[in-house]
């Protein structure tokens, strides 16, 4: 009897209601997108990178309008994209687990997943504002004729298209701890923005490169995005579904390397 | 079934090993409903490794933990307890407000966010950014947030490290207002006054094993010897023979004497040597209790080795 009321008393203490666990979700969630956006050494090299390189690759030396302005304003969102992802989660779990916060979030009881979760929405918003400054000075500056409906697909590229970049991040930094990664990962995303044709297109470069750049996430973003600028009319749905095991399985790793290593 | 109740959480013939490194073997350990325990134990004794196993850190590769009976890894189990790590970065650009909030909402019935900045001393320091606070001030924040969720059990680990004597003090003040609620502490610390000072109950952990366990006054009455020090002429072996000498030594030139009847020692000695120089008697603290303790630890340990080889 005793024992009876000793448990239904714990059950009553420690029960938290569903709505109080999704304002945990939600409070992890706001504080990793403030924290981030208050970090200028975060926002700025994220937003300038793809935005200065866009006005003076796509606007300064392209004709206003022109088809140049047009591939670059998509492959720049790529590569704009790409940054949240694998800085915003990449590097920071890297800290995080080398500081000692993963490890006191995970002695708390912080809802299963809301610290990744928490991370994936900051660097979806964050490549949203990306993706957003990059249109701006696209129909503002470079004149790029956009309708509605491109607007909307190029956002919403932003904000899905970054998980894939989160998954590699992530894998990435369960692999290396600290202040190394940052530089492991610029290792990884310049080369591959490069090898993408982000910055200059694959038609333009050895054939070997164009051969071979299906194997880059990035290859298969820019080709989305040009499909939404009307510069390509092949299907896109081949992308998408690499893009998505491209996520699938990575995550999957990193998860794993999580659980076991911590 | 009783003692099963009254136990927050416990650890049960546990052993770790990190690659060479036996951390814990065949520990046996309980945190009592209401006490302050504290860990005590050179580094490397086991300590941290005792801990992350009852936060559900880690697994044992022996044995069994417990935290309110149940797995340390379930969330329910955690949704009792608060943690302040040794070190933990936390995110320099959130004010400490914000950190509170956050925190917080991991916990059914959390404290307010002004009571927790009110018990942790913070309330100054609320709308500051954590990265402006000095070390010790961060610090006390983190205290701020391992209490913010009302926990039953609090873990502290080295909690007063980077603090200043005044930031101590409120910290001891505040931990001693927690217990009196009814929360259990486990502390770690290497102030042993700290732990003279807080604690109901010492677990002295040499070699990845507890050695003793007891009350702070039980640990100094089983080193109810004094120590006394003297330069003198007579042999340490010789002195050692005679009665009520527990112990007798010669360190660096020095004659060291353990003994319950330091009085009776102190006389003999004097008769026997009448060139004695720089007499001392001191009377053993938690200090010497534990160095003791330890001591006799590590030989026995060294004398297992030799067996061993």
């Amino acid at each position: 009897m005793e024992t009876a009321m000793t448990a239904s008393s714990i059950t009553t203490r420690t029960d938290m209601p569903a709505s109080r666990v999704l304002g945990a979700y939600l409070a992890e969630i706001r504080s990793e997108c403030l924290r981030y956006l208050r970090n200028p050494g975060f926002m700025l090299p994220m937003t300038l990178f793809s935005t200065v390189f866009y006005l003076m690759f796509g606007v300064v030396m392209s004709p206003p309008g022109g088809e140049a302005s047009r591939y670059l304003l998509a492959s720049y969102s790529a590569f704009g994209i790409m940054g949240p992802g694998l800085f915003g989660f990449g590097v920071s779990l890297a800290i995080e687990r080398d500081g000692g916060l993963l490890t006191l979030k995970r002695a708390l009881p912080m809802p299963p997943g809301a610290y990744l979760l928490g991370k994936m929405v900051m660097a979806m918003a964050a490549a949203g504002v990306v993706v957003t400054l990059l249109l701006l000075i696209g129909v503002l500056v470079a004149h790029v004729p956009l309708s509605a409906g491109q607007v909307a697909a190029m956002l919403a590229m932003g904000v899905f298209g970054v998980l894939p970049f989160c998954a590699l991040g992530m894998f990435i930094g369960t692999l290396i701890k600290g202040q190394g990664a940052p530089g492991l990962l610029n290792l990884v995303y310049l080369p591959m923005a490069f090898l993408s044709g982000l910055w200059i297109p694959l038609r333009m470069m050895p054939s070997i490169l164009g051969r071979i750049a299906p194997v880059w996430p990035s290859y298969h973003l820019n080709q989305i995005g040009q499909r939404i600028m009307g510069l390509s009319h092949a299907p896109i749905l081949g992308h998408v579904l690499i893009l998505l095991v491209v996520a699938a399985v990575l995550f999957g790793l990193a998860a794993r390397r999580l659980r076991r290593h911590g | 079934m009783n003692a099963r109740q009254s136990n927050v959480a416990e650890l049960h013939g546990v052993s770790k090993r990190y690659g060479r490194i036996q951390a814990l073997s065949g520990l046996d350990l309980e945190v009592r409903s209401g006490e302050l325990l504290a860990m005590l134990g050179p580094n490397g004794a086991g300590k941290s490794t005792g801990i992350a196993l009852m936060l559900g850190l880690i697994r044992p590769d022996q044995g069994r933990v417990t935290l309110f009976g149940m797995d340390p890894q379930s969330v329910v189990a955690r949704r009792r307890i608060g943690v302040m790590l040794q070190s933990a970065q936390l995110p320099l650009t959130l004010r400490v407000s914000e950190l509170l909030r956050v925190t917080a909402s991991y916990y059914p019935a959390p404290r307010s966010r002004d009571e927790s900045a009110k018990l942790a001393g913070v309330e100054d320091l609320l709308k500051r950014p954590y990265g402006k606070l000095s070390g010790g001030q961060q610090r006390q924040v983190q205290f701020a947030l391992s209490l913010c969720g009302r926990p039953q059990l609090l873990f502290l680990d080295e909690p007063s490290v980077g603090m200043d004597i005044e930031a101590r003090q409120k910290l001891w003040q505040a931990i001693r207002a927690l217990v009196d609620e009814g929360c259990s502490v486990v502390l770690t610390t290497h102030y042993l006054e700290e732990a003279e000072a807080l604690a109901d109950r010492v677990s002295v952990m040499s070699h990845g094993r507890e050695i003793h366990a007891g009350t702070v006054d039980a640990i100094r009455a089983r080193v109810a010897l004094k120590r006394i020090l003297c330069t003198s002429a007579l042999d340490s072996a010789l002195v050692a023979s005679w009665p009520y000498v527990a112990e007798a030594v010669s360190v660096e030139g020095r004659l060291q004497v353990s003994t319950a009847e330091a009085e009776r020692v102190v006389r003999d000695l004097l008769a026997r040597d009448p060139g004695l120089r720089d007499l001392e008697v001191r009377r053993a603290g938690l200090a010497e209790a534990f160095t003791e303790l330890t001591r006799d630890a590590d030989a026995a340990e060294a004398d297992a080795n030799r067996e061993v080889a």
